[in-house]
């Protein structure tokens, strides 16, 4: 059984950034992936629009995930494809994890791990929709694998659900192919895609966006012939007597992403309810020692850029860890946000340069990121305009707040109109 | 004419009104400026597609266009890339089809898919 010093877990941009910034900080590390080609989900976005912050290019999917893919190569780092994480266990001061392949079963073991799982989507079963189940009923992703991987047309009428990015992406790229998107419905009064997606994926179309507004029965017996579309009030509940009838072959679900940590929930990480993700600290790494956590894993991101800004502070952090006591003090993001990573610092470690990723609540022109440290304001900064689909960066040195185990530390957005 | 612009993930809001010279404001920088113009004027976009190839491994190859093309032209494009049938295993970055169009701009591979995949015992063409 070979030593790792890391065993990063998911081969997509995240695990590919974690893996090589392990090796540049000069461990031994060895990459796990369970599908046959490493590059995760962008093996699938065939649309352009990643890579303009880190490599300021327009670079479809595939493109950003071969530059990662060529730096993992030219690195002595050992990849394994479709190879299947069995069983992950702590073995004192380090993991071990089975694994099963074509070759047979490999046991691996690593003085530290980095979970980069990646997410998964929404599916029917998870928003309340009455009526037949019927085929013709996808998840985007599902709808961007069988048209971007498979070369099949899943859809010729369709309706959209949900105004996440994958869906609005997918509306183009179902219009490109000669279907016809009829609709993107989003139960919520503001869009969850981002403004651009919006923009060049269904006002370049001409598909419309309907808000508050959400799919109420599915019709049909072997194929979907359509649906039932109602008006909801602002509980997002459906109201009675608002109901249309839609006519389509098609009904794709675009209702959001939930971090994939299966493996993390048995080595018995804490996940946070607002992200879904790892609770972590400023090091990325989880409330089990050793354990770190990034990209979609830790959060959904929608820059990919980001994700691999934050997977290479976590594989550098992977590759440099040693097993030391914590003193864990708490970030408390107040209802303003709808999230903040990481929710905790290591108060042992070195915080002058902590990322922070965060999501304000309600979409807002103006605003200021306000954090207090017992009361006391330490930090604002401003914002022309804040929305929830539009995640925001920043890094901070915690160290000259003099913070200690007993310090009282709140993040909160407050609106321009509320400032002196 | 109320723009947003698609350059960057910022996502500006432009206001842009012909003339000459045209006013265009609310663009952080010019990129936006010129996107703001092109939108006036004549508006382009750069198309992402795939392309079917003769390959079981891989039936279609991610592709896109090395530059932009008019909007008003994406589906004669589209038209063009579903009657074409690869038959070479290109990589990322090599024109599958040349001057589509005539509208200088090659459809070009995105992915080196082609090139990870060949089977064991196929000739590369
Ligand atoms: C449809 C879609 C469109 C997007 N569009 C954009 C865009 O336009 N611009 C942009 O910047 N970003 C975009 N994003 C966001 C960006 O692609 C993601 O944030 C990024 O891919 C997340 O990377 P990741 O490595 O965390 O996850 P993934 O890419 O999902 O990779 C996770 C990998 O882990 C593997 N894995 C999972 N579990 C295991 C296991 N148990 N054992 C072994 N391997 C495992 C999976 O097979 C997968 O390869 C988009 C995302 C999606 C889904
Ligand atoms: S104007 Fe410049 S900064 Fe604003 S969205 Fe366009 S490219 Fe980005």
């Amino acid at each position: 059984m070979k030593p790792y010093d890391v065993i990063v877990i998911g081969g997509g941009p995240a695990g590919l950034a974690a893996a090589v910034s392990a090796n540049d900080s000069g461990a031994a590390v060895c990459l796990i992936e369970r599908e046959n080609r490493l590059g995760g989900i962008l093996k699938q976005c065939i649309h352009d629009g990643f890579g303009l912050l880190r490599f300021g290019a327009r670079l479809t999917g595939p493109e950003y995930a071969q530059r990662y893919i060529n730096e993992v190569r030219a690195r002595d780092i050992d990849v394994f494809t479709e190879t299947f994480v069995t069983k992950t266990e702590s073995d004192g001061g380090g993991f071990v994890i089975h694994a099963v392949n074509r070759s047979g079963v490999t046991v691996l073991s690593a003085n530290a791990l980095v979970l980069a799982t990646g997410c998964r989507e929404r599916t029917a079963k998870q928003v309340f929709i009455h009526g037949t189940r019927p085929a013709g009923v996808f998840t985007a992703g599902t709808a961007q694998h069988f048209t971007n991987l498979m070369g099949l047309q899943p859809a010729n009428n369709c309706v959209i659900l949900g105004s996440g990015d994958i869906g609005l992406i997918m509306a183009r790229r179902l219009t490109l192919e000669g279907a016809k998107v009829l609709g993107v419905y989003e139960a919520k009064p503001t869009p969850s895609g981002l403004t651009r997606n919006l923009h060049q994926c269904l006002y370049d179309y001409g598909i419309p966006l309907y808000l508050s507004k959400t799919v109420t029965r599915v019709f049909g017996e072997d194929r979907v012939t359509g649906v039932e579309i109602s008006a909801v009030d602002d509980a997002m509940r459906p109201v009675p007597g608002t109901e249309e009838y839609v006519a389509c072959d098609t009904l794709i679900l675009s209702v959001g992403l939930i971090p994939e940590n299966e493996i993390a929930e048995a080595l018995g990480v804490k996940l946070d309810d607002r992200t879904k993700g790892p609770v972590c600290d400023g090091q990325f790494m989880t409330n089990v020692d050793g354990v770190f956590s990034c990209g979609n894993a830790l959060h959904v991101n929608d820059l990919v850029d980001y994700v691999s800004e934050n997977a290479a502070i976590a594989g550098k952090n992977a590759a440099n860890y040693k097993k030391a006591p914590r003193k864990l003090l708490e970030l408390q993001a107040d209802a303003s946000l709808l999230y903040l990573v990481p929710q905790t610092l290591d108060l042992n470690r070195d915080n002058s340069k902590t990322t922070l990723f965060f999501r304000s609540k309600e979409p807002l022109d103006g605003a200021s990121l306000k954090i207090y440290a017992d009361g006391n304001e330490v930090l604002g900064k401003r914002y022309a305009f804040l929305r929830p689909p539009e995640m925001e960066t920043l890094t901070l040195d915690f160290e000259r707040f003099g913070l200690t185990e007993n310090s009282r530390v709140t993040f909160k957005i407050v609106p321009k109109a509320q400032e002196g | 004419m109320d723009i947003v612009c698609i350059v960057c993930p910022k996502s500006c809001r432009i206001t842009a009104a012909p003339g000459n010279p045209p006013v265009i404001t609310g663009n952080s920088c010019k990129r936006g400026y010129q996107f703001a113009l092109d939108e006036l004027t004549a508006p382009k976009r750069t198309v992402c597609t795939t392309v079917r190839t003769v390959f079981p491994d891989a039936p279609v190859l991610p592709v896109k266009t090395s530059a932009e093309i008019p909007k008003d032209r994406i589906f004669d494009l589209m038209r063009e890339i579903n009657a074409f049938t690869l038959e070479t295993r290109v990589g990322t970055g090599e024109a599958v089809i040349p001057d589509a169009l005539g509208l200088g701009a090659d459809v070009i591979a995105t992915s080196d898919l082609l090139k990870e995949t060949i089977p064991e015992g196929e000739n590369d063409r």
